[in-house]
């Protein structure tokens, strides 16, 4: 639950909604621009060699070559492939174990231990197992993501199943509903606020780790690679752009992902306070 | 649920959890002698528990987990000593906050990760790029969720200090501090975890001779697979023990006993 505070953290827009919007953008950009400047001003001073520490008009113009020649728009979407394969894997099977483990007590004693061991151990951790066993490449990199992204599904699928009324699913019983029926319409709906926040969770896990995995596991194509790979030929400008498209696709996952996880099933089901 | 009740519950379940890791060993342990794969892809637990009491022993494990959490803890501390303070400038200050809120939105959806190679080109391989990586990546639930703790204290609560006298000064230490602490300590239990991640991956990348990281991505060159699962058994467990010892204990000392358990959970 403490992650409901960070969504409300991460909002900052309800904070400025009362001005009008011109001034709100000028208000956002304002602070850029001042980094920007003071990048700007360091890059051309001459301190550090411009190949480590590019002006901007570098990174835009690295930026610009690489997105019109196909390269940076080929490794993104070769990222995003590989997040979603994972995450997809991930939902599937966290989803199912948690909602087992929440409706069977069998279930429940012989993966609760299982999964206590292995939540707290760094997902990367596992990384160079993965890839001894799998070999390197796309297997290891989406099981890996897979991995790490069902731990909080599972967990919060389970607490969501759990968290379903005893006295609801009574009443449907004695309204005489068949399993099939109490599943489909009162411990589905019952859950899924908290499975969407396992699943909002899983997601920014895989995508918190992915790049790192994309560096270890020697992909032949993606944005972690990508600024890896400069790192042999001092290409700062190529990372930095690199990374300026992780920063896009990051604030667009929160934008257009998690937040709207978030209004579909907290405020929909005026769920937020539970 | 009455006392006895509880406790039966917790026999079960530790009777449970036990038989199921048994179950899970044995599996794992026959599919390693059946020669299915080979061994060293696959070592037996026996193998491991060896490799893990004589890394223990002879010292080199210790080495690399004290590596590791001096890494985590400077990297840790610095998030704190800078997220804190301003995120409480931010909650109290409206410019700071429209300031630093826009580029901490625009920075926090980047993985940590992906700053390694800039940071390995700016300051070499070693503990430079580690703790930065592990600051980075545990400034930013430091900083907002102290925000929005020092923006959650009720007014009302701030009023009333005021009308009884108080200066700022009693204002900020008997006020705002209490009164945001749920979150500041959510906060530091999600800066840990989110510093404990990246500390792994930062020095499997950044890392020369020393860190648990380290050790499990210097073992597959020689496909040491048996020192990588002792190394993970060494993460797990110290990732255990601060999350259930030291921020339960915390929270226990202080939400808890504050009687503040809602007001964290939103």
């Amino acid at each position: 639950m403490q992650e409901i505070v960070r969504v409300e953290a991460a909002s900052p827009v309800v904070a400025v909604l009362a001005e009008g919007p011109l001034r709100r953008t000028m208000r956002n950009i304002f602070p850029f621009l001042v980094v920007g400047s003071l990048w700007e001003i360091v890059a051309h001073l001459g301190w550090f060699p411009p190949r480590l520490f590019p002006p901007l008009e570098a990174v835009a113009g690295a930026f610009a070559s690489l997105t019109l020649n196909g390269v940076l728009p080929h490794h993104a979407f070769d990222t995003l492939v590989r997040l979603s394969a994972g995450f997809t894997l991930a939902a599937v099977v966290g989803v199912a174990l948690g909602v087992l483990m929440g409706r069977s007590r069998r279930a429940e004693d012989i993966l609760l231990p299982l999964v206590s061991i292995g939540a707290p151990i760094p997902g990367l951790a596992y990384a160079p197992l993965f890839l001894l066993w799998f070999g390197l490449g796309n297997v290891a990199a989406v099981l890996l993501v897979a991995l790490v992204s069902t731990f909080p599904i599972i967990y919060n699928s389970w607490t969501g199943v759990k968290a379903v009324k005893d006295i609801w699913v009574r009443s449907a019983q004695a309204m005489g509903a068949d399993d099939r029926r109490l599943f489909r319409h009162v411990i589905l709906p019952g859950a899924l606020p908290f499975i969407m926040v396992g699943l909002r969770l899983g997601l920014a896990q895989a995508w918190r780790i992915l790049v790192g995995v994309e560096m270890l596991a020697a992909v032949p194509w993606g944005l972690g690679w990508l600024i890896f790979g400069a790192r042999e030929f001092l290409n700062t400008d190529v990372m930095l752009a690199g990374i300026a498209v992780i920063a896009l696709i990051g604030l667009a996952l929160e934008k257009l992902v998690f937040e709207r996880l978030e209004e579909f099933t907290l405020v929909r089901w005026g769920m937020l306070t539970s | 649920m009455s006392a006895p009740d509880d406790k039966l519950q917790r026999h079960r379940a530790l009777r449970r959890g036990a038989i199921t890791i048994i179950v899970a060993a044995t599996i794992y342990q026959a599919i390693a002698r059946s020669g299915y794969f080979t061994p060293v892809l696959m070592p037996p637990l026996g193998t491991v528990a060896r490799t893990l009491v004589d890394s223990i022993l002879d010292g080199t494990m210790l080495g690399h987990a004290a590596a590791t959490i001096y890494r985590v803890l400077c990297g840790f501390g610095l998030a704190v000593f800078i997220g804190l303070p301003l995120g409480v400038l931010m909650g109290r200050f409206r410019p700071i906050e429209s300031f630093v809120l826009p580029l901490a939105s625009a920075l926090m959806p980047i993985p940590s990760l992906a700053w390694i190679p800039v940071f390995i080109l700016w300051f070499g391989l070693g503990n430079t790029v580690t703790i930065l990586i592990v600051f980075y990546a545990a400034l930013f639930p430091m900083l907002l969720n102290t925000w929005s703790g020092v923006r959650a204290v009720n007014p009302i609560w701030l009023r009333a200090a005021g009308a009884m006298g108080a200066g700022e000064h009693a204002l900020f230490w008997k006020v705002i501090i209490p009164g945001a602490s749920p979150f500041v300590i959510a906060g530091l239990r999600q800066s840990f975890l989110r510093a404990w991640v990246a500390v792994i991956g930062a020095e499997m990348l950044a890392a020369s001779d020393w860190g648990l990281g380290w050790v499990i991505f210097d073992a597959k060159e020689f496909l040491n697979t048996d020192v990588m699962l002792a190394s993970l058994v060494v993460i797990g467990f110290i990732g255990f023990i601060s999350e259930r010892l030291v921020f339960g204990s915390i929270e226990r000392a202080t939400i808890y006993r504050w009687g503040m358990a809602r007001a964290a959970k939103g």
